[in-house]
């Protein structure tokens, strides 16, 4: 077994774009969860949201590449408060349900035959990812072991990332975070204090949507294609592992818990198919490996949820729930 | 400091391509090398008698994949991806004297997704022509296959809510309750067990499964006094363990129970198959059972009590806990049951199966009120004739779930404690 080439791998995985559009996406979830006390099942519908509404406009519409990104943004708004006028007013999880079912409207919606002039159906669209690359102003060449189409979206990816978290942390840190958490803590002291908590928790849906359809589109361009089975209610699942993973009312914790969850997928993946090839393990198939490693998510995110619900980097007292 | 942390980074990203290369980042659905998704059907001639060694292809842009009749008749065709295939017929392996019947397109355009298998039917011989339904048939028949749908998601639905309104817990792993009853039915006639007691050990094992969840996570976390809202996560991290642990021992394909193919009777006006039938008469008795317990008996009396309000229930000696233990035994049976009855309606089982109607049953238990037991039955009938009866009114078969969720995401808007939810501020 190559123990280099797997601890490659899993370092690879740390400055991946995969992984700055779960830290991205994760840090809507913090806005929503974590510091409005929103719950949210329906992330992977915003990220749907955003990769297709940039799809969608570029390829349909020729729109530019700024144009698609603004559509993307703009499409994220309005599903958010579609989603957010008739729940939020609601128990905490009736919006939980209300946005599982959602995501997965849009999700069965691109996927219908109807559509597959629109949007591919089942096998997505592809090729709307030249005009960003056109703007990549690297020249070709070899930067640290990459192209330059891939250091590029590394650069664009992470820098996004890196933005994002210094908007959110300014944002908590206002007054405007300081309502917020309060109506976390307790919704009926900020609204006796005369607060409209209604558009509070409006706000900060929208804006953990849009970094959810900034997250889909990070998610989309390296593939070159987007496609509605990446979408399903795993991602989302998946997003509130690496917020649980960080903490989930911290700037820093949805970027290290998506970075921890993508280091520890590939490292089990290396060892165990690294294992299975050596003939130390018999008794695993390599497709029942990644099965294997999905079982480990999913207790993970329980024994996360029982022992350390705060995460690596939060404190027990910024808990959504108490 | 600067450099040195400059320096990591450009380490870590010199090892990223080589990663990339070897091995492709894992995406959110774990691959699987046999095909997942299947074309399938059965050859048979007139007179019934099952045709053998007929090629049948299936094309969709550069997949080609060919099948051959077998003894019974059974055809299959592993495709990747869901979409829309031409399927053909190789009319020159037809064995002498049997030809496709008048106004059987060949080859001809199948499509299909969010389910894993569909079968295509060649009909063969003179005799048969294939029927064109009017309109008020389509509806009638329709209507008979939600209610039996809906009954076979309310027994799943009324343990979810029997749960809920005892504990308060939303249960996202009930999905996967559905699935364990579906499998252990498989496995068990798979250990050529006769075909009733696979079905009883099935339900056992679902019983079983409920009990064990309440007794070795649910109730000690009660105990600890976690909230509802990290319970509701839990029960998503539990989920996504059991869906996986299924998939890694029962694999990714979609297998077929004992007797899942059946032509369709025709009972009065209403064409149905025996099936769908049965599923219907045995959810429609259990579900009565059901009622008769929980309005006649102290016992459902005491479970009404406690999903009322816990704490008043204990105070008047009620043993809440043995309630909830006997409720999350009820709802994996009941759970286990709409399992087995969803293969059959489906027909195939998968490891997804359950959580494909997770949101289905939540949006039957919302839309009759969240706890409300005689709520999730009406909701999950509602939720039931509705997908069905959105086909027949011109929505696409592959666009049938989003009609249900759509009208519970707007009954929400309007009504957000269900039909029989009693009014109280839900937020």
């Amino acid at each position: 077994m190559d123990f280099g080439f797997i601890l490659a791998s899993a370092a690879g995985e740390l400055f991946s774009p995969t992984t700055a559009a779960y830290a991205l996406a994760a840090l809507g979830l913090a806005v929503h969860f974590g510091y409005s006390g929103l719950l949210n099942f329906g992330q992977a519908g915003f990220m749907a949201v955003g990769a297709y509404g940039f799809a969608i406009s570029t390829l349909s519409f020729g729109a530019p590449f700024f144009v698609g990104l603004l559509i993307a943004v703009i499409c994220s708004v309005l599903f958010a408060l579609v989603l957010g006028i008739p729940t939020l007013r609601l128990r905490a999880d009736y919006l939980a349900i209300v946005t599982i079912a959602a995501a997965e409207i849009i999700r069965y919606v691109v996927t219908t035959n109807q559509l597959t002039s629109v949007t591919g159906s089942a096998n997505g669209l592809a090729a709307f990812e030249g005009g960003f690359y056109s703007m990549n102003p690297f020249p070709e060449g070899d930067y640290l072991g990459m192209n330059n189409r891939d250091f590029f979206i590394r650069v664009i990816g992470w820098g996004l990332a890196v933005i994002c978290c210094v908007i959110i942390w300014l944002l908590m840190r206002s007054p405007w975070g300081r309502v917020l958490k309060g109506i976390r803590e307790d919704e009926n002291a900020v609204r006796s204090l005369g607060k409209n908590v209604y558009a509070y928790k409006m706000q900060a849906l929208v804006i953990g949507g849009v970094l959810g359809a900034l997250a889909g589109m990070v998610f989309t361009l390296p593939r070159g294609a987007v496609q509605p089975a990446n979408y399903g209610t795993e991602l989302t699942f998946f997003l509130w592992t690496c917020l649980l993973l960080g903490g989930m009312a911290t700037v820093l914790g949805p970027v290290i818990g998506a970075m921890i969850f993508w280091v520890v997928l590939s490292l089990t993946q290396g060892i165990l198919y690294g294992l299975i090839e050596s003939g130390a393990v018999t008794w695993l198939t390599t497709v029942q490996a990644g099965q294997l490693r999905y079982i480990l998510v999913g207790v993970a995110l329980m024994l996360l949820m029982i022992f350390r619900p705060q995460g690596v980097f939060g404190n027990k007292k910024e808990l959504a729930f108490a | 400091m600067g450099a040195i942390a400059a320096a990591t980074v450009a380490i870590l990203l010199v090892a990223a391509p080589a990663s990339l290369a070897a091995t492709p980042s894992p995406t959110p659905s774990p691959s699987n090398q046999q095909f997942q998704n299947n074309i399938s059907g059965f050859l048979r001639d007139d007179a019934r008698a099952p045709i053998q060694g007929v090629k049948i292809t299936a094309k969709n842009g550069d997949f080609t994949g060919t099948a051959t009749s077998s003894a019974n008749g059974a055809w299959n065709i592993g495709v990747p991806s869901q979409g829309t295939y031409e399927v053909q017929l190789d009319e020159s392996t037809l064995p002498q004297g049997i030809k496709l019947a008048a106004g059987q397109a060949n080859p001809r355009s199948i499509t299909f997704s969010q389910t894993s298998n569909v079968s295509v039917i060649f009909a063969f011989g003179k005799g048969i022509v294939v029927q064109q339904q009017d309109f008020g048939q389509n509806l009638l028949n329709r209507l008979v296959a939600g209610v039996s749908f809906g009954l076979l998601l309310a027994l799943a639905s009324v343990g979810l809510s029997l749960i809920f309104g005892t504990t308060g817990l939303t249960n996202f792993a009930h999905g996967e309750m559905v699935t364990l009853g579906a499998v252990l039915v498989f496995v068990f006639n798979a250990m050529n067990l006769p075909f009733w007691l696979a079905i009883l050990l099935a339900l056992l094992g679902g019983g079983l499964f409920g009990y064990a969840q309440d007794a070795g996570l649910w109730r000690p976390l009660r105990r600890r006094g976690t909230g509802l809202v990290p319970m509701m996560i839990v029960s998503i991290g539990l989920a996504l363990a059991i869906r996986y642990v299924i998939q890694f021992y029962f694999g990714g394909a979609t297998q077929q129970l004992p007797f899942a193919q059946s032509a369709e009777i025709q009972i009065g006006p209403v064409s149905i198959s025996p099936n769908n039938l049965w599923s219907l008469v045995i959810s429609a008795i259990v579900i009565g059972l059901i009622g008769i317990v929980l309005l006649k008996t102290r016992l459902g009396k005491a479970t009404r009590a406690v999903a009322d309000n816990p704490a008043l229930a204990a105070a008047s000696g009620i043993d809440v806990d043995s309630v909830i233990r006997l409720v999350w035994i009820v709802g994996g049976v009941l759970a286990s049951l709409g399992g087995i009855l969803w293969a059959y309606y489906r027909p195939g089982v998968t490891f997804d199966m359950g959580s494909q109607i997770l949101l289905l049953i939540f949006a039957g238990v919302t839309l009759g009120g969240l706890g409300t037991v005689f709520g999730a039955l009406i909701g999950s009938v509602i939720v039931g004739i509705f997908v069905e009866l959105t086909t027949v009114f011109g929505l696409a078969a592959d666009l049938k779930y989003v009609g249900a969720l759509f009208i519970m995401i707007v009954v929400l808007l309007f009504r957000p404690q269900g039909i029989l939810g009693r009014r109280e501020r839900v937020g």
